[in-house]
């Protein structure tokens, strides 16, 4: 039913001011059908994950967040999450590949650690991937760990996300032997492999949807493997293409919009109608960009999912309603 | 210390403020015109139109008069080619046909040129091709994560210095990478020295002399585990590049804090920009009160996109009654859609107008002004004018 039946990690990127976010969690709660867990990862330390569901901010520790969007039968799974930060990774990453002992706190004392976080380029989204790596792929070495069906993650923005995923290149230069480097080749067997796949948000406007193309380019050229694109915010579709012409032409039948306001017990003034027919022809104008931006996705030849904008804002309620769209449109 | 003026100290406001007393409009011509106004950043989150805003902020006050010039991050291809900029040069290029006595320059910021650079001037030529050549450094000045805004303040501070000497400019308009660490500039210059006076450093430099040998036994157990985690190469590697990058380090902690100094003072203009969203307003806020913290000079906050007024008195209620009246007839389907396309522009109008009102509430000191989404992109300079005229506009 999903058009994404092998894929164990789902990655969300996207422009800014796309609303990347609520895509993710919208996933999540997707994905997350009967018996199904899900985990939702964030990495940029906004704490966005939390702000959207009005949870308390989360630790760097795998949490019970909610449950998934109902099947039509009722069933639901269960959508954890998890905030990931550099610094914890690291920590936990060498506790559980070499008991460091004295060494592991003494590189905390003199300030190792940050300075891998903060200074040493690369090394920040290596530890960040590996995280959301070792929550795909448990082993033996995290006893007790919940074995997630899928896990979607909020990714850093278009411009970002290849190298992001391009861990062994970014650490080619620096580390070429050695266990880290076995390491980042085997994450990016898993990000190459079909178990993964890289969403990109837009919204129907021309730099996102450029944004979108040179962002595919750019993935499929580090042959990582492109999703789908989630079309985001797109306006309600009240009118059909002949009065949509005719609001742009500005040939709307006044006369007629008028006894019709009337027999909807409206209080018809010049001002009142003069307005609608303005609102009408800002909106043809905005729907005409919005149809040639989507031709340009259906051309991107990958799978295209869209959801509406919501005029009153997204609270819980609506990133259900939104992972609704999502599972009928087939994303989950 | 000095006390800080209290027209800093926005979110510590008590209730003596009543919702509603702030600010008011931000005078953006008045900001432009006035000479004293050197340099203006604008900062903000992604998405949120900063680079448009500073373009369009740029050519208005250089057809005012002004001898602009304008630094960018990353502009969108047609905006960058219709301002003559899409060649990465890093150094300003005027912009053809603007109208009036002033002029502008514009440059697409190169972030790795930029740090080459500033090495190339700070280190001998041997010391500098060591640097440039070394690992740590390729991956330190082209990945994005936090470079890139040292090295738009570092190119800030360079055509400052410049345009001091050569008078080639009387203002310079920035435009800041699309990220919270935006703001990180503020703290290059505590970063550096953190950085250059962190332990670690200090060991990697000298680990067997003076008072670092009582830490040799730490250090072996370090170098032993990060051998055994990263190879001998990186350590090697890494060693390297901080002993060299040592030598040039004073003189860049030095222009860092010049840049801070430089910002800092009254000539400078901070301009927020933002989005009518929940997100973009909260990471607004973030910016003010960083920038107040830092009593960084906050002009006001911009707010793009804003949906446009509907017209009429007619209710969203209203409205969305008709259309279900109208419906269930069967006639008017195009009347029922007007009503509810006019519903949804009032609810976008009243959310985002109960946003802006809160974050004046909670910040009464920042002038704002508001633009309206214009339908289409903007890709040439008829468009920034258009953009220019409406962040000038009175509400």
């Amino acid at each position: 039913m999903s058009d994404w039946p092998k894929v164990r990690l789902h990655v969300v990127t996207g422009k800014g001011g796309t609303g990347k976010s609520t895509v993710a969690s919208a996933l999540a709660l997707a994905l997350a059908t009967r018996g199904k867990n899900v985990l939702l990862c964030e990495v940029e330390g906004r704490q966005g994950i939390a702000r959207m569901f009005d949870v308390d901010p989360l630790p760097y520790q795998e949490r019970r967040l909610t449950t998934g969007l109902p099947d039509d039968d009722g069933g639901r799974g269960v959508v954890h999450a998890l905030h990931i930060d550099a610094e914890s990774a690291l920590l936990e990453y060498l506790s559980m590949y070499y008991r460091l002992g004295r060494a592991g706190k003494a590189l905390d004392r003199f300030g190792v650690i940050e300075f891998a976080t903060t200074i040493a380029p690369g090394v920040r989204d290596v530890l960040l991937t590996g995280k959301v790596y070792e929550a795909v792929q448990r082993n033996s070495r995290n006893k007790s760990a919940i074995e997630y069906d899928a896990v979607v993650l909020d990714a850093p923005p278009t411009g970002r996300i290849t190298p992001f995923l391009n861990v062994s290149n970014e650490l080619a230069g620096l580390a070429k032997v050695g266990p880290i480097k076995a390491q980042s080749d085997t994450m990016m067997t898993l990000f190459r492999s079909p178990r993964t796949a890289v969403h990109l948000v837009t919204v129907l406007e021309e730099m996102p949807v450029q944004e979108t193309a040179d962002g595919i380019a750019e993935l499929r050229a580090a042959r990582l493997p492109v999703g789908g694109v989630v079309v985001n915010q797109v306006r309600p579709r009240d009118l059909d293409a002949d009065d949509l012409a005719a609001a742009r032409a500005g040939t709307l039948d006044r006369a007629r919009i008028e006894a019709d306001l009337v027999e909807g017990g409206i209080a018809v003034s010049p001002a009142l109608v003069d307005g609608l027919l303005a609102e009408a022809a800002d909106h043809a104008e905005r729907r005409a960009l919005e149809d040639s931006q989507r031709r340009l996705v259906a051309g991107l030849d990958v799978p295209s999912y869209e959801l509406p904008r919501m005029a009153g804002g997204i609270d819980l309620g609506g990133l259900y309603e939104l992972a609704g769209h999502l599972r009928e449109q087939g994303m989950a | 210390m000095t006390p800080r003026s209290s027209a800093h100290r926005p979110s510590r406001v008590g209730p003596a403020a009543a919702p509603g007393h702030h600010a008011g409009h931000l005078d953006v011509d008045a900001l432009l015109d006035d000479l004293r106004t050197g340099i203006i950043v604008c900062c903000g989150s992604g998405g949120v139109g900063k680079t448009t805003t500073s373009a369009a902020l740029a050519l208005r006050a250089a057809e005012r008069g002004r001898k602009v010039v304008v630094l960018t991050i990353d502009p969108a291809r047609r905006l960058a080619q219709s301002m003559g900029i899409e060649e990465l040069d890093n150094t300003p290029r005027p912009v053809k046909d603007v109208a009036g006595s002033g002029r502008l320059d514009a440059m697409m910021l190169d972030m790795k040129r930029t740090f080459d650079e500033v090495v190339l001037s700070q280190a001998s030529p041997e010391k500098a091709q060591q640097i440039l050549a070394n690992p740590f450094y390729i991956a330190l000045s082209s990945s994005f994560a936090g470079t890139q805004e040292y090295m738009a303040m570092e190119k800030l501070g360079q055509i400052h210095r410049d345009a001091q000497a050569d008078g080639s400019y009387d203002l310079i308009v920035v435009d800041t990478p699309p990220s919270r660490s935006a703001l990180d500039f503020l703290d290059a210059p505590e970063r550096l020295s953190s950085f250059l006076d962190g332990r670690f450093v200090r060991l990697l430099l000298a680990p067997a002399k003076g008072p670092a040998r009582l830490m040799t036994a730490g250090l072996s157990l370090i170098t032993n585990a990060l051998t055994r985690i990263l190879g001998a190469q990186f350590l090697k590697d890494l060693q390297t590049f901080v002993t060299a990058l040592d030598t040039v380090f004073g003189g860049f902690r030095q222009r860092a804090q010049q840049t801070y100094s430089l910002l800092k003072a009254d000539g400078t203009a901070f301009l927020v920009i933002a989005a009518p969203e929940a997100d973009a307003l909260r990471e607004a806020e973030y910016f003010v009160e960083r920038l107040s913290e830092d009593d960084m000079p906050l002009a006001g906050l911009v707010v793009n996109r804003a949906s446009p007024e509907p017209g009429g008195e007619l209710s969203a209620d209203e409205a969305m009654a008709a259309a279900q009246r109208l419906r269930r007839t069967g006639d008017g389907a195009l009347t029922a859609g007007l009503l509810r396309l006019h519903a949804d522009r009032v609810r976008m109008v009243e959310r985002e107008r109960t946003l802006r009102d809160r974050f004046a509430t909670a910040h009464p000191q920042v002038a704002t002004t508001v633009v309206p989404a214009l339908a289409g992109d903007v890709h040439d300079l008829d468009g920034l004018r258009r953009v220019g005229d409406l962040l000038a506009r009175r509400h």
